[in-house]
C-alpha cells in the first residue's frame, strides 16, 4: 500500500517537475509547480511529517504560488523567445545532469541497503507539538533571526515596489 | 514487500533537483527561472525530511520550516525585483537583462 502510494505521488511530481522545465508559457509551468508541492505534500504525510505537509501546502502551494502566478498575470508574460544559448550548456547541459542523477543514485542505493524501509505510521515524532517543542526551545535563535528575515524582505519589497524607483 | 526503501525517496528527490537545475540552465524566462530555484529547494526539503524519518529526529523538519520561510521571503523580495527590472526594461527574457556582461 505505501510502495503503491509513494508510486503514485512520486511519478505526479516527476511529470509535473518534467512538465514545469518544457512548458513554454508561465502559467503552465507554474500549474505545474503546484502538482509537484501537492505531490511532495503527500509524500511528507507518507514520512510522518505532519506539520511540514500543511505548511507546504499553505504556504508553499498556497502563498508562493499564488504570488507567482499574480506576478505572470500583472506583467502578462506570454510564451518566451527562443535564441541562440551558449554552447557549454548546449553541449554538457544534459550529459553532466544525467551523470549528477547517477551518481547520486549509486551513492544513495549504495549507502542505504533495501533493509531499511519507510512505513507509514514509523515516525510519529512529525506532529505541530513536536515541531513547535523543538521550534521555541533547542531552534529559538533561528527563530527569531527568521523573524528579522521577514522583516527584512518585507522592506525590500516595498521598497522594491514603490513608484518613485526608477 | 509492504516498505518503501530510503533510497527511492532521496532518488526522487535527486530527480527533482536535477530538473530544477535544468529548468534553471535552459530557460531563459524570468520568471520560469525563478520557479526552477523554488522547485530545488522543495528537492532538498524532501530529502531533509527523509533524513529526518531516518535519523527518527525531529531536527529535519525544523530545517525544512526554515527553508520554506526562507523561500517565501526570497519569493517576495524576487517578485519586487522581477517587476522592477519589467518596468525599467520591458523584458522578461534574461538574455536581454546583461548590463553587467560587459
Amino acid at each position: 500500500m505505501d510502495v503503491v502510494l509513494f508510486l503514485i505521488f512520486a511519478i505526479i511530481a516527476v511529470v509535473a517537475a518534467i512538465n514545469v522545465v518544457v512548458q513554454t508559457h508561465p502559467i503552465s509551468s507554474a500549474i505545474s509547480l503546484i502538482g509537484v508541492m501537492g505531490s511532495l505534500a503527500v509524500l511528507y504525510l507518507l514520512l510522518g511529517a505532519e506539520f511540514i505537509a500543511a505548511a507546504q501546502v499553505i504556504v508553499y502551494a498556497g502563498a508562493v504560488m499564488v504570488l507567482f502566478i499574480f506576478v505572470i498575470m500583472l506583467l502578462n508574460a506570454g510564451t518566451e523567445i527562443k535564441r541562440g544559448r551558449s554552447l557549454m550548456v548546449q553541449l554538457l547541459g544534459v550529459p553532466l545532469l544525467i551523470a549528477f542523477l547517477g551518481l547520486v543514485a549509486y551513492f544513495v542505493e549504495r549507502i542505504y541497503p533495501q533493509s531499511v524501509g519507510v512505513r507509514f505510521g514509523g515516525f510519529t515524532g512529525g506532529t505541530a507539538q513536536a515541531v513547535g517543542r523543538a521550534l521555541f526551545t533547542t531552534y529559538l535563535l533561528p527563530f527569531e533571526v527568521t523573524s528579522l528575515l521577514i522583516l527584512i524582505a518585507i522592506i525590500g519589497a516595498i521598497v522594491l515596489g514603490r513608484k518613485e524607483m526608477d | 514487500m509492504a516498505e518503501v526503501p530510503i533510497s527511492w525517496f532521496l532518488t526522487l528527490s535527486a530527480v527533482l533537483f536535477a530538473l530544477g537545475v535544468a529548468g534553471f540552465l535552459f530557460r531563459r524566462s524570468i520568471i520560469t527561472v525563478f520557479m526552477s530555484i523554488e522547485l530545488m529547494l522543495n528537492a532538498v526539503n524532501l530529502s531533509f525530511v527523509t533524513f529526518s524519518y531516518q535519523l527518527k529526529q525531529v531536527s529535519g523538519h525544523l530545517f525544512t520550516f526554515f527553508v520554506m520561510v526562507v523561500a517565501a521571503a526570497e519569493a517576495a523580495v524576487g517578485l519586487a525585483i522581477i517587476l522592477t527590472v519589467f518596468k525599467n526594461r520591458s523584458t522578461l527574457n534574461i538574455d536581454d537583462v546583461d548590463s553587467m556582461k560587459n
